[in-house]
């Protein structure tokens, strides 16, 4: 752990330290309005770092980490709500309902051989069959959705994640941060070298010896372990859950953006995603409001353009771009 | 019994033939250049409302509109590939999904703000007739639409046997290396493809037209279907996307009609995963 | 090491940090001592519901007129949530600074609800224009209203407004069978129909209830299912687009039910359903709340309609926009009462409203303990020559009901 500290320049640390300082005492001066648009930020920047740890590190597409979303949060809000077991104790239960379904996706996908596009594909047919089965299990109410109760004796309390925003932020700035120093630690341990092996050339990796089944299997684990907490996180900050909302292919590609906008592969790139293209969201339909066009669907095509541009611009992300701009990417002195 | 599974099943073969030929644009496209088409389905929905257009203006059929309709599409697709896409060919498929899921998006919502929400029909003469062969009911449309997306893909067959450009095409499927060095200009190839794949969606998206209502909504979802065709079906063959197609579309039905409706499109998905576990090069695909 | 050029870049990011930081976090706006409610209209206007959020839109943006005409100041702002509630809830927060008293919304339950936790925190009173899900007013939200029957409330009146229809058109159904889409209206829908169909009296037997997947691409299959049961009546759920494939493929594989009949549920009466199907679209019947023609609101909603929004006609849309109107209007009127706009005081007005005039047929408007208004009755909406019209109850009708429906062929 000491060695990814060590490695940092000094600019870098001071940098990151100062941005966790800054977002602990923004409350202090935000209003809501600011503090919802973060607490997605660091939602979205979890999540980023979740799944680039597969993608980014490991070099498997995922298009279906919705399921492990989906599963996180169904498997925790069902349990508090037909059982009375609270989400801190809840999330353990589903963590490895999520990791089960990763690692028989990843079984299948990787002692059968399937790559690449393939891959995406047999994940999203996963993740589309968990919503269609959802939405026909009625124990969690079917299509018609699961609901936490708001008010009332046993709601809000911060051990039954019942509170206001404020919890919520620390609460996701927290997660945010510490799947970033997990990544950062991933990344410079034996492991994360053995995925960077299996990433750039699956072949040599195995000539030297890795077992490449076993360092994507645990990179799948850790992934879909940590998507599935945000699942638990996105279910008791919301409330209710409908299949079609979870499980939907179009929270798959949601979450996929963040880290690839912001540099896949790299420690801090779902972070920047995630800074970037939040507020752009926010501030293209401010902007549309303000202009006052009656044109639904306006901010998407903007935000569509801009995608489109930033993949063309910068394919490796905004990250390392920025980095070496900010001269953030020597080693210290 | 019997007879109402036939008619099930008859109408599935009918309907899967469509969207066989809609999945023929995406093999082609994978087959050749290896871009992960994911606009794919937005790109069907775009030729509908051109259906929808030339019919409400010229009234008319789309059955003839087809032709150039799908002439459109060659050319769009054709400049899409040099302009937009040829950067992206041979780059990392993440890559290409955001540049593709970008544009879905831009197309989608462009349909939105010029069309509204509202779904828009077609509606000819004979869209409410059906034929009564004994027992069953079958539905003109979907009879005319099969018919014409077969006409549509054997064309295409026969193009890429036995036409020199045909030829080249599979050759840069085969061994681009190879091809490069027998001289083959690959970037006009490519776009010549990319161009005959999006032909494909307009045919197809025009056929379409007949059957369902023309909706932004509908994308996403023709773009999972066409992507479990081909998988399926086989990337890289003709005759596998058709037949994945009719696979599909019967299976749905079955499944519909035996286990619940609302399920159906379980069963693809899980007909998808065996294949992608199974026999990943799809029923008629070339061993990876 | 040059020292100046950390300082530099430190400085400087610290600088954009601070400047990024005041530009998002705008300061809230003085609530001045105005004679107006500003109301914040949160709808989907794109994505996969803009059909029925861009109609609730077109009432809302007429109802300004209206509500001056009546006598009320109102301010609205014009949200797009884009069918989905991540949106939802920072553009109900991001109103609320703008300064927003109240706000009205939102037709998808899953937006409704991030937008109702958002309310509920900053003690700004929600009045649910249209939203079906039971557990709205169940969860226990203090600063809701909802002016809109449940699922189970629809079913319940959709099946009294049935058994009506079948005295009155004298048909003799045995039959039938329930067609419904699997998504979470549907659900609701269908969820109120397994409780209340057996203690509802009706003089035929349900032989089955079929669900669909709302995103098929057609409905050949469940058709020929039902063909296949050959039932008296087919009671749907769907959405416009649903229903215009599932009367198509009806008419295709030549299947007369005496009716098709929808217990409270859209799509049998949207402008696209009679756009594509023409006179195959007549003689469906609707059981749902309806816009009383014989009501001084209506007419004066529908008079502002025409002159507002030509592309569009009144009759048709009046589902959506009647009941955007009358959300607005109980804002309205509670604030006249309560003469302040600060979240408590509205909302102990909104709960104590008791509303004679408005655009929905049914008694005056009133909540319950829970937020609920549980008076909202249903009545028997029928296509004829292509625009919903209202034939039962009799004191609000404008047509006699005709069942059993004529064939299929020979429509003109």
């Amino acid at each position: 752990m000491s060695g990814i500290w060590l490695h940092t320049s000094r600019r870098g640390k001071a940098l990151s330290l100062l941005l966790l300082l800054a977002f602990v005492l923004v409350p202090a001066i935000a209003d809501r309005y600011l503090l919802s648009v973060l607490i997605l930020v660091f939602y979205f920047a979890y999540l980023g770092q979740a799944w680039n740890l597969l993608m980014g590190f490991a070099g498997q597409l995922s298009l279906g980490h919705a399921l492990y979303l989906g599963l996180g949060a169904y498997t925790a809000t069902a349990l508090w709500t037909l059982f009375g077991i609270g989400p801190w104790l809840g999330v353990f239960i589903a963590i490895p309902v999520a990791a089960a379904a990763g690692m028989f996706i990843g079984w299948l996908g990787w002692r059968f051989a399937i790559e690449g596009v393939y891959f995406a594909l047999l994940t999203i047919a996963f993740a589309e069959f968990t919503r269609i089965g959802f939405d026909h299990l009625q124990f969690t109410g079917g299509a018609g959705g699961l609901f936490l109760p708001v008010n009332g004796e046993a709601a809000g309390k911060w051990w039954n994640l019942g509170g206001g925003p404020l919890l919520y932020y620390y609460l996701s700035l927290a997660l945010a941060a510490a799947a970033t120093v997990l990544v950062a630690a991933l990344r410079q341990s034996p492991l994360g070298y053995r995925w960077l092996a299996v990433r750039e050339d699956p072949q040599a990796a195995q000539a030297v010896g890795i077992n490449i089944f076993r360092a994507r299997m645990l990179a799948m684990l850790i992934s879909s372990s940590m998507t599935a907490v945000g699942g638990v996180f996105y279910g008791f900050y919301y409330r209710n859950l409908f299949p079609s909302q979870v499980f939907d292919i179009s929270h798959s590609i949601e979450l996929i953006l963040a880290p690839i906008i912001g540099g896949l592969g790299t420690v801090f790139g779902p972070i920047v995603g995630a800074i970037i293209l939040t507020p752009l969201g926010e501030a293209l339909t401010g902007l549309v409001q303000s202009l006052g066009l009656n044109a639904p669907g306006a901010k998407a095509i903007f935000y569509g353009l801009t995608l489109m541009v930033i993949i063309s611009l910068q394919p490796n992300g905004v990250w390392p771009w920025l980095a070496r701009h900010l001269r953030l990417d020597r080693p210290p002195e | 019994m019997a007879a109402i599974t036939l008619n099930v099943i008859v109408q599935g073969l009918l309907t899967g033939l469509v969207y066989g030929l809609m999945a023929l644009g995406l093999s082609v496209i994978f087959g050749v250049m290896r871009v992960v088409n994911f606009a794919h389905g937005e790109f069907t929905v775009v030729a509908m409302y051109a259906a929808f257009i030339l019919f409400e203006t010229l009234h008319l059929d789309p059955l003839i509109t087809l032709l150039p309709v799908a002439a459109a599409f060659f050319g769009i697709g054709y400049l899409l590939q040099r302009t937009l896409i040829s950067p992206f060919v041979g780059r990392a498929e993440h890559e290409q999904f955001i540049l593709l899921v970008g544009l879905a998006t831009v197309i989608v919502n462009g349909l939105l703000l010029v069309f509204g929400p509202d779904a828009r029909p077609i509606n000819l003469s004979y869209s409410f007739d059906s034929y009564a062969v004994g027992p069953l009911f079958i539905d003109k449309v979907r009879v005319l639409a099969a018919l014409a997306a077969l006409a549509v893909a054997a064309t295409l067959f026969l193009f890429f046997r036995y036409t020199r450009t045909g030829t080249a095409i599979r050759a840069c499927a085969d061994n681009l290396t190879g091809a490069a060095v027998v001289g083959l200009h690959v970037k006009q190839l490519y776009a010549v493809t990319f161009g005959l794949g999006l032909a494909c969606v307009g045919a197809a998206g025009t056929l379409m037209a007949t059957i369902a209502d023309a909706a932004p909504d509908l994308a996403q979802a023709y773009t999972l279907l066409a992507f479990t065709i081909v998988i399926i079906g086989g990337l890289g063959s003709m005759v596998g996307a058709l037949i994945g197609g009719i696979l599909i579309g019967v299976s749905e039905a079955l499944a519909g009609f035996y286990i619940q409706p609302s399920m159906k499109s379980m069963f693809s998905f899980a007909l998808l995963i065996v294949v992608l576990v199974m026999r990943p090069q799809g029923l008629m695909g070339r061993r990876l | 090491m040059p020292t100046d050029y950390h300082g530099f870049s430190r400085r400087r990011l610290l600088g954009g940090t601070a400047a990024g930081a005041a530009f998002l976090a705008m300061p809230s706006i003085v609530r001045a001592q105005t004679q107006s409610l500003k109301i914040a209209v949160i709808l989907p206007q794109s994505g996969y519901l803009a059909q029925a959020g861009q109609s609730c839109h077109r009432g809302a943006l007429v109802s300004s007129s209206v509500l001056s005409e009546f006598g009320h100041k109102v301010e609205l702002m014009h949200i797009d949530m884009e069918s989905n509630p991540d949106v939802a809830r920072t553009q109900t927060e991001r109103a609320i600074n703008e300064g927003a008293q109240c706000v009205v919304g939102a037709f998808d339950s899953a937006a409704t609800l991030a937008i109702a936790q958002v309310c509920e925190q900053r003690q700004v009173p929600l009045i649910v224009n249209i939203g079906a899900a039971p557990q709205l007013t169940e969860q226990g939200y203090k600063f809701l209203v909802r002016n809109f029957p449940t699922g189970g409330m629809l079913v319940a009146n959709g099946l009294k407004q049935i058994k009506a229809l079948i005295d009155a058109t004298k048909i003799e159904p045995k039959t039938a069978v329930f067609l419904h889409a699997n998504d979470n209206f549907g659900m609701a829908q269908r969820q109120g129909m397994d409780k209340l169909f057996p203690t509802a009296g009706l003089p035929f037997k349900l032989l089955d209830s079929i669900p669909y997947d709302p995103k098929a691409q057609d409905l050949s299959v469940e058709v020929t299912k039902i063909r296949g049961l050959n039932p008296d009546l087919l009671l749907v759920v769907t959405r416009a687009a649903d229903a215009i494939k599932l009367v198509r493929d009806i008419v295709r594989q030549k299947f007369q039910p005496m009716g098709i009949i929808s217990p409270g549920a859209p799509g049998l009466y949207d402008e696209e359903f009679y756009k594509a199907l023409g006179p195959l679209a007549d003689y469906h019947i609707d059981a749902i709340p309806w816009a009383n023609p014989k009501s001084k609101v209506t007419q004066a909603l529908e008079a502002a309609f025409k002159k507002q929004q030509p592309n569009f006609r009144f009759a048709v849309e009046c589902f959506n926009v009647g009941f955007t109107f009358d959300a607005l209007l109980i804002a309205a009127d509670s604030f006249k009462r309560a003469g302040t706009a600060t979240g408590p005081e509205l909302m102990k007005a909104l709960k104590a409203t008791s509303l004679t005039d408005h655009a929905m047929i049914g008694p005056p408007i009133k909540f319950d303990e829970k937020g609920q208004n549980v008076d909202i009755p249903s009545s028997c909406v029928q296509n004829r020559s292509q625009t919903p019209t209202v034939v039962l109850p009799a004191d609000v009708a404008t047509m006699t009901p005709v069942l059993p429906e004529p064939p299929w062929q020979g429509r003109t």
